[in-house]
């Protein structure tokens, strides 16, 4: 099977850029992913997350820039590409009206399976969904995070070495998100690239590396270790308050912090000085009367990342 | 070999689904049965048992010869005797009767001497069609009894009538609308069950989001779209043949011509029908607006500009122009042809090829859009 003779770079993109019109969907976006990697795709809606993904998957040209996907040019083979690929979307796109089996027969047909292999993958997919047993239920029956499963299985029904994911845990519980999330550990233990996009920021915690895609251009792209070091200078302070409002009206106007956030019912401060302490700043609230229950430094979360990224991103 | 196995997937997918849809299922096999029984029962331009009345202000021989030959056409029941003028207009108005005949005084005097006599029939009117059917039986019947007296009168011999007309229908002799109607029957059930099957069937795909799942695999879209309308395809044939078999039992529809060119015929027509409903899933983005295009764009046509009901040559120019690229039509032709006058392809392949030319353009057509969308 040729998908095994792949590069170490499973997904290679250059500069891809897509108009539509005078609009710039995707702007002049370069990554790679490499051969099981889970590699993460954040943005809000309408950033151009998906717009890449059917670039990459041979279903849009792109207007200019270059992508390979396992070792296949997108623009000159799409069908090559679709061939080498997986690809499941939120909408899970199963028959509804057919059973588990007949769909994982049909998937099986789609990817030209034999009757011997898709035997042997239908086995697999029945263990790893969970769904030995109920074989012949109709699909519209299943509950969200098992037609889910049933999705990832039929998108890898033929073994492919890449998988693209467009935010596949939509609608699904918290549990059944952390089943998958193991299945697509196990994809990449077993050398799958995994392309995922998502607006689960604790699900990027998952990937890799991340790529922040803002405004159809890469806004930030590493590890999340490397995503948070751009707060290594700015420590995060999170403040416990009865008063949070006027808590923030004050750090607001302390010299050295460079913005606040509600962060539940706490507040975070960013303060600019790298060697600012949690006693000092609680200190200083106190001068201004605010009731400070605790003060302490906080790791940032990939959410402070990217709210961070967006934020500049709009300035 | 990948092709074929992309073809049986979805072809075996696709039938799965019809059976467990009973929305699709009902299209597809009530709806023709519906349609037969209801157009074949209904659809009848026949009129007899036409309920009359008559005033004969002679009551002579003559007179009641002339009665008697509107009861025996079958045509006329005589309901109502009148002896006072003034009932005419009460049994007109109150639909008690449909038409009247009134009969002079002296007409039998006057018919004897070989006279020119007049009779009046008075007709209700509220219903064009059937008063000009009524009218044509009328004249039919005073007619054929007229001549006869002229030729009585004028040979003053007993030995009857010499000339008589004799009137011979070809193809449908008891004229039975019947007849007339159910190719076209089939023609529309046809239409039906093609666009709108596959027209919805594509739609729902692209509704589901599965249509997006399937792009993204490597299944071309000629091994999509040949394995989604085959089981349409199929089902098709067999409702319109089903629905041949049962006009045969039900009305009597000969089979006069070969069977292989009545089965081809419906197969070339029944391609067209699938483009037509493949270029529709390729606009329409909901299931209902899919619906309503197919109705306007083919059950309208089918119904008016065909000829299934209104004869062609009776509409006006513009429209008989826009009939030419109604599949349709020519599709009747060939079905009425093949059915009723048993005629071979020598004489219908110019429709055949129309059907053809229109099957070959709507295909062009729909695979152009499809391969577009499909990128």
């Amino acid at each position: 099977m040729s998908a095994n003779e792949v590069p170490a770079n499973a997904i290679e993109v250059k500069g891809l850029t897509r108009r539509f019109g005078s609009f710039v969907a995707v702007n002049d976006v370069s990554f790679d992913v490499r051969k099981g990697e889970i590699f993460g795709f954040l943005g809000s809606n309408g950033a151009g997350k998906s717009t890449t993904i059917r670039m990459l998957c041979g279903l849009l040209k792109p207007t200019s820039g270059q992508a390979t996907v396992g070792g296949v040019d997108v623009v000159r083979d799409p069908e090559g590409v679709k061939r080498r690929i997986g690809y499941m979307s939120q909408r899970f796109s199963l028959y509804e009206a057919l059973t588990v089996d007949q769909n994982i027969e049909f998937f099986g047909g789609v990817y030209g399976l034999s009757p011997e292999r898709l035997a042997e993958r239908r086995a697999m997919v029945l263990e790893m969904a969970g769904l030995r047993g109920r074989e012949g239920s109709l699909t519209r029956t299943l509950s969200a995070g098992w037609r889910q499963r049933l999705a990832l299985g039929c998108a890898i029904l033929h073994e492919p070495s890449i998988v693209f994911l467009d935010e596949p845990t939509g609608g699904v519980d918290p549990l059944s998100r952390r089943r998958f999330w193991r299945l697509i550990d196990d994809l990449s233990r077993a050398g799958v690239a995994v392309l995922v996009t998502t607006h689960y920021l604790d699900e990027a915690e998952h990937c890799h590396r991340v790529a922040i895609i803002q405004g159809g251009r890469m806004a930030a792209l590493g590890t999340t270790g490397e995503l948070k070091a751009i707060f290594a200078d700015r420590p995060i302070f999170e403040i416990q308050t009865e008063q949070p409002v006027a808590a923030m009206l004050a750090l607001d106007a302390l010299p050295d912090v460079e913005k606040t956030s509600v962060f539940g019912t706490a507040v975070h401060a960013v303060l600019r000085a790298r060697d600012a302490t949690a006693d000092d700043l609680a200190a200083r609230l106190g001068q201004k009367g605010i009731a400070v229950r605790a003060c302490v430094r906080v790791a940032p979360s990939l959410e402070d990342v990217f709210l961070d990224v967006a934020e500049r991103g709009a300035a | 070999m990948t092709f074929a196995r992309h073809v049986v997937a979805v072809t075996r997918k696709e039938l799965r689904q019809i059976r467990r849809d009973v929305r699709t299922l009902s299209i597809l096999l009530f709806v023709p049965a519906f349609f037969l029984f209801v157009y074949g029962y209904a659809l009848n331009f026949d009129i007899r048992n036409i309920a009359l009345a008559v005033e004969d202000n002679d009551q002579s021989t003559a007179s009641r010869q002339l009665l008697s030959a509107f009861v025996r056409s079958g045509y006329f029941d005589l309901t109502s005797v009148i002896t006072e003028s003034d009932q005419v207009s009460r049994l007109l108005d109150t639909g008690t009767v449909r038409a009247v005949l009134v009969i002079p005084a002296r007409f039998g005097a006057r018919v004897a001497s070989g006279e020119h006599s007049t009779v009046q029939v008075i007709i209700n009117g509220d219903n064009a069609n059937t008063a000009t059917t009524v009218m044509g039986y009328v004249s039919g019947i005073v007619g054929s009894v007229s001549a006869q007296y002229e030729a009585e009168a004028r040979l003053a011999s007993p030995s009857g009538p010499l000339l008589t007309l004799e009137p011979r229908v070809w193809y449908n002799p008891e004229l039975r609308s019947t007849l007339f109607l159910v190719p076209g029957l089939i023609a529309y059930i046809a239409m039906l069950t093609a666009v709108v099957s596959t027209a919805l069937s594509v739609v729902r795909e692209k509704e589901a989001g599965t249509m997006e799942q399937i792009r993204m695999s490597p299944i071309g879209p000629v091994a999509y779209v040949v394995g989604k309308t085959t089981p349409y395809f199929v089902i098709s044939l067999a409702s319109s043949m089903g629905v041949v078999a049962v006009s045969m039992l039900l009305f009597d529809l000969p089979v006069r011509g070969s069977w292989t060119l009545l089965v081809g015929s419906v197969a070339l027509f029944l391609v067209g029908a699938l483009a037509t409903g493949l270029l529709i899933s390729t606009i329409a983005e909901s299931q209902q607006v899919a619906f309503q295009v197919a109705l306007l764009s083919s059950f309208l046509p089918t119904l008016m500009l065909s000829g299934f009901i209104f004869p062609i040559s009776s509409m006006p120019v513009f429209l008989q122009y826009v009939t030419s690229v109604v599949p349709a039509r020519y599709f009747l032709t060939v079905l009425r042809g093949v059915l009723l006058k048993g005629v071979g392809i020598e004489t219908v392949w110019r429709d055949l090829a129309a059907l053809a030319v229109i099957a070959a353009v709507l295909l062009t057509l729909s695979s152009v859009r499809l391969r577009r969308q499909w990128a």
